[in-house]
């Protein structure tokens, strides 16, 4: 075959569909890789959570400020529980910040107060010790979880917190759990910097208000979110006594929506930068029309000669097309190497998210044969039509 | 029908240059029989280039028949020309049209390629017989480079022979040799034609017809004369009696 008599030639004629195709499966795997991060971090807060808060309200031509609103209460949380069956977990919420002691050490964080549903609406899990029961809760027992920053602050040699008595505002605590590490959120917020006790022990031990600040709720799975949340305006309208005329006092905020606004601009991000490589793709397509031309007129007597020997104008379409096909398939699957090997680089280097697709490396592959079948058409098409007396002579 | 192998009749060829036309050809009739040496003679633009194609199928006449080996060709499509080609005609060129970088046993097997009744294997022996039949036996695997012009024109007419055809064209075959390996190469034919090859030879050269059996000589696309060589030279016996010196130039 001609391209191996030619390496030098073919060579640089692949490296274009090898760059190419290298940077469309780079390109995609930066762009899944961030979409797919994104979203595990999105999920671990939670994805099927909803969040109630109270609307500003006008009073008297006065905006409030949402959270001086008292709006929500016990019996609006025991609403949801009762009529909306796509949720499946209900956490009123209240929090208060302050000074964390323990001995000789302290640390500025907030306490929340929530029900014991709040561990599963917010995907948090106990490491050691347990969640306060039902019985702590009505009565606003103080006990407490600490998270993994509150540990190893106040905890620093390594104690095992459980049955401590810390102080929150001066007011004792005893610690009865630890929760697992969370890491930041995609906001960058330490999730572990966090105390939570039951709502009643906040509200009234702390605070010294009857009202909660926001509702937590999971719907049963991502897909009904949207359902649940239907559910939940019409059970807190009716709660709260409001007229058809009347606008919400509260609103509605869930995780679907922030996924979805992540996940289309990460989706424009790939594509996006997918479309930056492929024209580095369509510039390999045109190097490999490009030689292909020069081989066909390089090669004018030999394609006189075999057409004389024999050669029917499909066998010379074939062999150039073949040839073109080769280079780019060779190509391609170089290609395919190089990129994984330069998205492990960035990966371990640059520390980002890659993640390789299997449809990635098929799209990539399947456009870079298309390449070679089209722009290789041209040319060999050319070598076909050669009228082989003339094809003879030339010199 | 009859048993020869070329049998033309008023062959015409006109070619359409601008709005004016050019009568190539203009009535050319005579028969080759298995196993003749004929040498087609003329100067340039006598019509002798134009009649070679026709001879290979490459062209199709204008006017008139042409029977190749009792097949018409002038009612055949492009396709069916190439088969033709592959299967019926040997071409033997001036500048010997071997691929580069390619060794002469790939070279002789070329054609076979386009055959696809031919089976690799099958290839190859035929390809090797070829190659043993015009003395290069020993040079299988060298590619043109690493072969003098004369071991190049003989891979080149082993390339012709290895399909078996029912003639060999040659143009000028020996017009890029110098006058001792022209000489070696008339040898082969005339020894290839001895085991019973067709051999049509087209030449400007008196020298190299009076060592074939039959002349024909065009003069603006008519036939001027067609005679049987009676003293047929031996090529074997001018390379005996060339002039010693004559190997130092």
């Amino acid at each position: 075959m001609a391209m191996a008599r030619n390496k030098t030639r073919t060579f640089l004629t692949m490296l274009g569909i090898i760059i190419g195709v290298a940077s469309v499966i780079v390109m995609l795997a930066i762009g899944q890789g961030s979409k797919k991060s994104i979203q595990s971090q999105l999920s671990s807060m939670g994805t099927n959570m909803i969040f109630v808060r109270p609307y500003s309200d006008m009073r008297d031509g006065v905006r409030m400020d949402a959270s001086s609103m008292q709006i929500l209460k016990m019996k609006d949380v025991n609403a949801i529980k009762n009529e909306c069956p796509h949720v499946s977990a209900v956490s009123p919420q209240v929090s208060s910040g302050g000074q964390v002691v323990f001995g000789s050490k302290n640390w500025p964080t907030s306490m929340q107060g929530v029900s014991d549903e709040y561990l599963s609406i917010r995907k948090f899990s106990v490491k050691d010790g347990r969640i306060f029961n039902e019985k702590e809760i009505t009565t606003s027992a103080k006990v407490c979880l600490i998270g993994q920053t509150i540990v190893e602050n106040l905890f620093p040699n390594g104690d095992s917190p459980i049955g401590k008595i810390i102080r929150f505002n001066k007011i004792p605590f005893r610690v009865i759990g630890v929760l697992d590490e969370k890491g930041e959120n995609s906001f960058g917020q330490d999730q572990d910097d966090i105390i939570i006790a039951p709502y009643t022990t906040v509200q009234k031990r702390i605070m010294a208000i009857t009202w909660f600040q926001s509702i937590f709720v999971s719907a049963i799975d991502e897909n009904s979110s949207s359902l649940a949340q239907d559910e939940m305006v019409q059970a807190l309208r009716k709660s709260h006594n409001l007229k058809d005329s009347d606008e919400d006092d509260f609103e509605l905020r869930s995780q679907s929506e922030l996924i979805n606004t992540f996940s289309s601009v990460t989706d424009m991000l790939t594509i996006l930068l997918a479309a930056i490589a492929s024209i580095s793709l369509l510039v390999g397509g045109i190097g490999i029309m490009n030689i292909m031309f020069v081989s066909v007129t390089e090669r004018t007597r030999e394609i006189g000669l075999r057409m004389a020997i024999g050669g029917r104008e499909i066998d010379i379409m074939s062999q150039f097309l073949i040839e073109s096909v080769m280079i780019s398939v060779a190509g391609g699957l170089l290609g395919v190497m190089f990129g994984f090997l330069v998205s492990f680089v960035v990966s371990t280097l640059v520390g980002w998210p890659i993640l390789i697709t299997s449809i990635s490396i098929i799209l990539s592959f399947l456009v870079c044969v298309l390449t070679g079948v089209f722009f290789g058409w041209y040319p060999a098409r050319k070598a076909s039509y050669l009228d082989p007396i003339e094809a003879l002579r030339y010199e | 029908m009859n048993d020869s192998i070329i049998h033309i009749e008023n062959l015409q060829r006109n070619f359409n240059v601008g709005s004016e036309v050019v009568r190539a050809l203009k009535g050319v009739s005579f028969n080759v029989n298995e196993g003749e040496f004929l040498t087609i003679m003329g100067a340039s633009g006598s019509g002798k280039t134009t009649l070679l194609n026709i001879l290979g199928c490459l062209d199709k006449p204008t006017d008139g028949s042409y029977l190749l080996d009792n097949t018409p060709v002038s009612s055949l499509t492009k396709n069916e020309l190439a088969r033709l080609r592959n299967t019926k005609i040997g071409f033997v060129f001036q500048s010997f049209n071997l691929l580069a970088r390619t060794t002469a046993l790939e070279n002789t097997e070329l054609p076979l390629l386009y055959n696809s009744t031919i089976s690799a294997k099958e290839r190859k022996k035929r390809a090797i017989a070829a190659l043993e039949a015009v003395g290069l036996a020993d040079r299988m695997d060298h590619t043109p480079n690493q072969l003098s012009g004369g071991q190049q024109q003989r891979v080149a007419i082993a390339r012709a022979l290895v399909n078996h055809p029912v003639m060999i064209l040659a143009d000028e075959a020996t017009g890029n040799l110098d006058t001792k390996t022209s000489y070696e190469i008339m040898n082969l034919f005339q020894n290839l034609n001895k085991q019973g090859t067709t051999i049509v030879f087209v030449t400007h050269e008196q020298d190299i017809a009076s060592l074939s059996k039959r002349t024909i000589t065009l003069r603006d696309g008519i036939i001027i004369s067609d005679k049987k060589i009676e003293d047929q030279k031996s090529a074997a016996w001018f390379l005996e009696n060339l002039p010693v010196n004559d190997e130092n130039i």
